[in-house]
């Protein structure tokens, strides 16, 4: 008897009135809408009023012409975002965890990025990079006709040839390598300093110490930051809403991009079809990779 | 449970105060207030300030509050968002044409066809507002025309002529070229101002195909597979092949290309005349040195404008003040509130739709040069105003075609597919 209620309380520690208002919240904002969007998904919807079309959506989704261009720029951008977080997180962590002067100034310098709105970030680094007018190009016209070169510069953000999506990454990727910094800092901080100071003894220089050492420890930190930043990379939407409106032509469209004109243009249930896609695919891509490192990490 | 109740009563006693305050407050002042929403457009802007004010002093007692929205998608989504959930202005004025058609008229605005004060507007105008035989709006300013806004300046010191063929417009690219200027003036910042090409073509495959909008909207004609139609993709492939736009053309905005056809750094910016107010606004000095044509067609004998028909005021027909919101929407057909739209930017961007409507003499140039094609009956309404269809994505696939990303028959045949979801959307025949 006396087991059975011990069990039962095992079971649930919180009782279900203490959960409940969460739960109701919980249903009401996020498993509700989700249920309600799979259903409208398959109607076309004009907001005053609905009709069943069972698959079509999806069907005329997948004619989208925009499309592949919007799941490569999707994947595109996911990979090359995460990626260099890591590579100048990493960087950035090892040289602002070093002896420096200035270290707690050097580090809101690289956080500070993360605090500023998206949208007010687009929208200068937008200006910024203006072909003709912008600080970035007139620097670079200034100082070509020093060395006699004549140049208007490129058009970072219009360009076919130059990938305007590839601009966008690096704005995102200034600002949210500080997010990045952070988490490696306290990853490199769980490393105890005797294994260098070991390493230091059998004559290991500084290659020695990153590759043998730090590399190795500061996994769960890194895998924090490539799951983190991938699937914010997937799911972007308002840097590159800000920057080109997924322009110029379709060029720097992803999903979210697509799926927004969608909404703007009014096809309310292909729109919803396109976010019941979206969905599915950033699940079906970063499920494996927490799958992994989750058990990675248990392993190790 | 006593408890209870003295807590009930507790909250009732400020929450009753508060209500009575709030409901006392209207019943004191007499005035009628009823509020309208139109787009934030600075001219917009400008003459519904006027107009209030003017109607205002004319009737005392009514008032009327100005809401803002946004233009174009988000404007176009905030009015949808709006009659949908029943929260919809009193009075609101909105595109006439494609757009008006995915309001669902008949169940979410006011019939207003036999309304007396429908006797002031046109006929004309009433098919772009009309669901069957049943009117809902009523028209807001002056029709304008798509067309080529050219630089007269330029023309003089090149000799030129004002082309009505394409050939003779290209003759003209080549020498104002070679006299080290910008022939034609694109600005894809503004992605709208990309389409004008296309769709101020109209007037020329309507007189090549005179049922070119009516077997459109039943599924049976192509952009990609009517020559006629095609043209208007081909004219910006030509020109992006010849080098004709100028340099920074991929990030110049709206106002920048108005700025650079006023003073004459280019020849040509095909654009309608709703850009002559604010060229009238950004370069005064300069307004006379513009002026415009049609868009050239293949033959001579063609020779006309594509004209947009202004857009519609209208009732949600779940508004509490309809007596007071049509007794405003008929006062603004009267000839008196054109007088005051007038007023307001100084003389009319083109004519109106209202009987007796007076038009100011002096007109600048472009106008001008405009209402002569009015003169001779050369004007046909632009695509969206007789067929209900308008694909979203036109813009963005014309910038394709102007960066030179794809060619003028995949761009079309692209477009066709994007009308393909309106067409469903709106659930048409034959789709």
């Amino acid at each position: 008897m006396m087991a059975k209620v011990q069990k039962k309380k095992m079971k649930s520690p919180y009782s279900y009135w203490l959960v409940a208002p969460v739960a109701i919240i919980f249903l009401i904002f996020f498993i509700i809408p989700t249920l309600v969007s799979f259903f409208f998904s398959m109607t076309r919807w004009t907001l005053f009023d609905w009709e069943f079309v069972g698959f079509e959506n999806f069907v005329q989704y997948f004619k989208e012409a925009s499309l592949a261009i919007g799941f490569k720029n999707t994947l595109i951008y996911g990979f090359v975002t995460s990626g260099l977080k890591v590579v100048f997180g990493l960087a950035l962590a090892i040289l602002l965890t070093g002896r420096l002067r200035a270290k707690g100034f050097l580090r809101s310098v690289v956080y500070f990025p993360v605090l500023v709105s998206t949208i007010g970030v687009g929208l200068t680094f937008g200006v910024l990079m203006d072909p003709n007018y912008g600080i970035i190009n007139t620097t670079i016209v200034s100082l070509a006709d020093k060395v006699g070169w004549q140049t208007y510069g490129p058009g970072w953000l219009v360009d076919p040839n130059l990938l305007p999506l590839f601009s966008i990454a690096f704005v995102d990727v200034w600002k949210g390598v500080g997010m990045a910094t952070v988490i490696f800092m306290a990853g490199l901080a769980t490393i105890p300093q005797e294994y260098y100071e070991a390493l230091s003894v059998d004559g290991g220089g500084a290659w020695d110490k990153f590759k043998n050492i730090t590399l190795p420890l500061v996994q769960p930190a890194m895998a924090a930051v490539i799951i983190l930043s991938f699937i914010g990379g997937l799911r972007s939407f308002d840097l590159i809403w800000a920057m080109t409106n997924g322009g110029p032509g379709f060029l720097s469209d992803v999903i979210a991009s697509i799926n927004y004109k969608q909404y703007q243009a009014g096809f309310y249930g292909l729109a919803t079809a396109g976010n019941v896609i979206l969905l599915i695919f950033v699940l079906a891509l970063t499920g494996p990779i927490y799958w992994y490192f989750n058990k990675k990490e248990r392993q190790a | 449970m006593k408890r209870m109740m003295k807590r009930a009563i507790a909250l009732a006693l400020p929450a009753s105060l508060v209500f009575g305050v709030t409901v006392a407050l209207p019943s004191q002042a007499a005035d009628t207030e009823i509020t309208w929403l139109i787009d934030n457009g600075q001219s917009s802007q400008d003459v519904s300030k006027a107009l209030v004010a003017a109607y205002e002093k004319a009737n005392p007692g009514f008032k009327v509050k100005v809401v803002l929205r946004p233009g174009g998608a988000d404007g176009d989504n905030l009015v949808k968002t709006k009659l949908a959930t029943g929260e919809m202005e009193d009075v609101f004025t909105y595109n006439s044409g494609s757009l008006f058609q995915a309001l669902a008229p008949s169940k979410n605005l006011l019939e207003i066809t036999n309304e007396p004060f429908m006797k002031n507007v046109l006929s004309s105008f009433n098919p772009v507002v009309s669901v069957g035989n049943k009117v809902y709006g009523t028209p807001f300013g002056t029709a304008v025309g798509g067309g080529i806004i050219y630089n007269k300046k330029v023309y003089a010191k090149l000799k030129l002529k004002v082309p009505t063929t394409w050939a003779e417009f290209m003759a003209n690219n080549k020498k104002i070229k070679a006299a080290g200027i910008d022939p034609v003036i694109q600005s894809y910042k503004d992605t709208w101002t990309s389409q004008l090409f296309v769709l101020a073509d109209y007037y020329n495959v309507q007189n090549a195909f005179p049922k070119f909008a009516a077997e459109y909207t039943a599924n049976k004609q192509k952009y990609a597979k009517n020559a006629s139609a095609l043209r208007g993709f081909e004219y910006i492939e030509e020109l992006k092949k010849l080098n004709y736009f100028n340099r920074d053309y991929a990030s110049t905005t709206y106002a920048q290309a108005l700025d650079k056809v006023a003073l004459g750094q280019g020849a040509h910016y095909p654009m309608a005349t709703w850009a002559i107010p604010q060229i009238a606004a950004q370069q005064p000095d300069s307004l006379e040195d513009v002026g415009f044509f049609a868009q050239p067609s293949s033959k001579a004998s063609v020779n006309g404008v594509t004209v947009w028909v202004p857009s519609g005021t209208y009732i949600p027909a779940n508004t509490k003040n309809a007596a007071a919101a049509k007794k405003f929407v008929g006062w603004m057909t009267t000839a008196k509130a054109v007088d005051v739209m007038n007023s307001v930017e100084g003389f009319a961007g083109g004519p109106y739709y209202i009987k007796g409507a007076s038009i100011p003499n002096a007109l600048p140039g472009a106008v001008k040069d405009l209402v002569k094609y009015f003169d001779k009956n050369a004007t046909a309404p632009a695509l969206e105003f007789v067929s209900p269809i308008k694909g979203p994505n036109l813009e963005k696939i014309l910038i394709e075609v102007g960066l030179g990303i794809t060619t003028a028959k995949k761009a079309a045949a692209a477009y066709d597919a994007d009308v393909v979801k309106q067409a469903k959307q709106l659930g048409l025949k034959g789709w």
